[in-house]
């Protein structure tokens, strides 16, 4: 039996169901970069991944900011990377046939059908907040999906919804027609990361520096297509502090 | 370096105040009644050492400040101080930074051009291996009605101000 340690890739539950096969290649990649074992684990929801981070099995994670904060300053990770021009922004949408026509046109007491991506969440609430809606005033129907989102309005099970832009924007034709937007954010400052275990110590060096190396290789580059992705950008400590900074300052109440 | 404000570029018609600042002596600022609206989805992010000299701002701010990046890093963060916010909020800001905490409150700020935006802000201290190095302040859309209510708090608080002070020198 080998004793070869089994690191565990795993990614934020808010990816594209489009990309989970480039998470798989991206962890084939990564296997032969580190020369060690590495399982792909992706979990259906938050609750489920951060228990996974909880018992420590978690080596290598393509973080949703939130749950980077928890990472950084309770486990010790380090922040390798964030995709390039990668944000994460949130779409305010209504059914095409709804009456709701801006965001003043929403009233306490509106049903709000949501997923349980908390950077998401946040950003949409913060939008809400600017005409006195809260946690408190609104009807919450969560749902596991994006998907699930669009479904809920389109059958009048709620009257608006949050999405992350980037599963909106990849909804197919027939279902972005039965649907509006209202507001989009524009924060730019929020984004997904891929951070490291202590575990992974002795590797994050030749690691962040195969990862800023991907577009200049065939194979990487091929990685980089699969995810949608045009590169890496190396973070600094300072990088990953302020993005928790900013956060904090959003979750504060 | 903090440069009092001159009609070029400021719009018409508008109001003198010389305005004390905390450090910076008293600055001229020319202040017009327009209000720009807080655009939908955008936060403004900045952050300052702990003197509150501007080190980091992003597009937003730039865009709804009026000035130009180059002008507001370095810059003291009381750029954005209008004359109709009373120092008393300012001073609860500072006060609950420096103690470790975090401050909250809706703002009327002064642009480059004299007219004026509100935004509800958030300011926490930066922790870098147990001590402060700065503070990073978020900004984002406020409603009508918590304008309102902060609009007539400040008056309130504005008047008690300049009776307080005027009292010794009548």
């Amino acid at each position: 039996m080998s004793s070869e340690p089994i690191y565990q890739l795993t990614v934020s539950p808010d990816f594209t169901p489009s990309h989970i096969s480039g998470w798989y290649i991206f962890n084939t990649w990564l296997q032969r970069c580190l020369n060690a074992r590495v399982h792909c684990e992706l979990y259906d929801d938050f609750e489920s991944q951060r228990q996974a981070i909880v018992d420590d099995r978690v080596d290598l994670i393509y973080a949703n900011p939130f749950d980077a904060a928890m990472l950084v300053r309770e486990k010790n990770f380090t922040a390798l990377a964030k995709a390039m021009g990668v944000t994460d922004e949130c779409v305010i949408a209504v059914a095409e046939t709804s009456h709701i026509t801006c965001l003043e046109d929403l009233k306490p007491g509106t049903r709000l059908a949501k997923t349980d991506d908390p950077d998401i969440n946040l950003i949409g609430m913060i939008m809400l907040e600017s005409v006195d809606l809260s946690d408190d005033s609104v009807t919450p129907l969560l749902v596991d999906s994006y998907v699930l989102v669009a479904k809920a309005l389109i059958q009048n099970n709620a009257e608006v919804g949050f999405f992350l832009k980037d599963a909106f924007n990849e909804f197919s034709g027939a279902v972005r027609k039965q649907l509006r937007p209202l507001v989009s954010s524009e924060i730019s400052d929020i984004q997904h990361m891929l951070l490291a275990s202590p575990r992974l110590m002795a590797h994050t060096e030749p690691l962040r520096q195969a990862l800023a190396d991907m577009p200049k290789h065939l194979q990487g580059n091929s990685v980089l297509e699969a995810l949608n992705f045009t590169g890496w950008q190396l973070l600094e400590q300072e990088d990953t502090e302020f993005m928790i900074d900013m956060i904090d300052t959003l979750k504060a109440k | 370096m903090l440069n009092d404000m001159n009609e070029s570029g400021v719009l018409a018609p508008y109001r003198e105040y010389n305005q004390p600042l905390f450090q910076y002596g008293v600055r001229h600022l020319l202040v017009n009644d327009t209000e720009v609206p807080y655009p939908d989805g955008k936060l403004i992010v900045s952050r300052t050492d702990t003197l509150g000299i501007i080190t980091h701002c992003n597009q937003s701010f730039v865009a709804m400040s009026g000035y130009t990046q180059a002008e507001l890093i370095g810059a003291p963060h009381s750029i954005l101080r209008h004359p109709d916010m009373p120092s008393i909020a300012f001073k609860g800001l500072w006060d609950d930074v420096q103690a470790g905490n975090i401050w909250h409150g809706y703002v009327k700020n002064l642009r480059k051009d004299g007219a004026f935006y509100w935004v509800y802000a958030t300011v926490i201290p930066n922790v870098r291996n147990g001590g402060v190095v700065g503070y990073t302040s978020v900004r984002r859309k406020p409603s009508r009605a918590k304008i309102q209510a902060a609009i007539t708090l400040y008056q309130t608080l504005k008047t008690q101000e300049n009776a307080h002070w005027e009292g010794p020198q009548s």
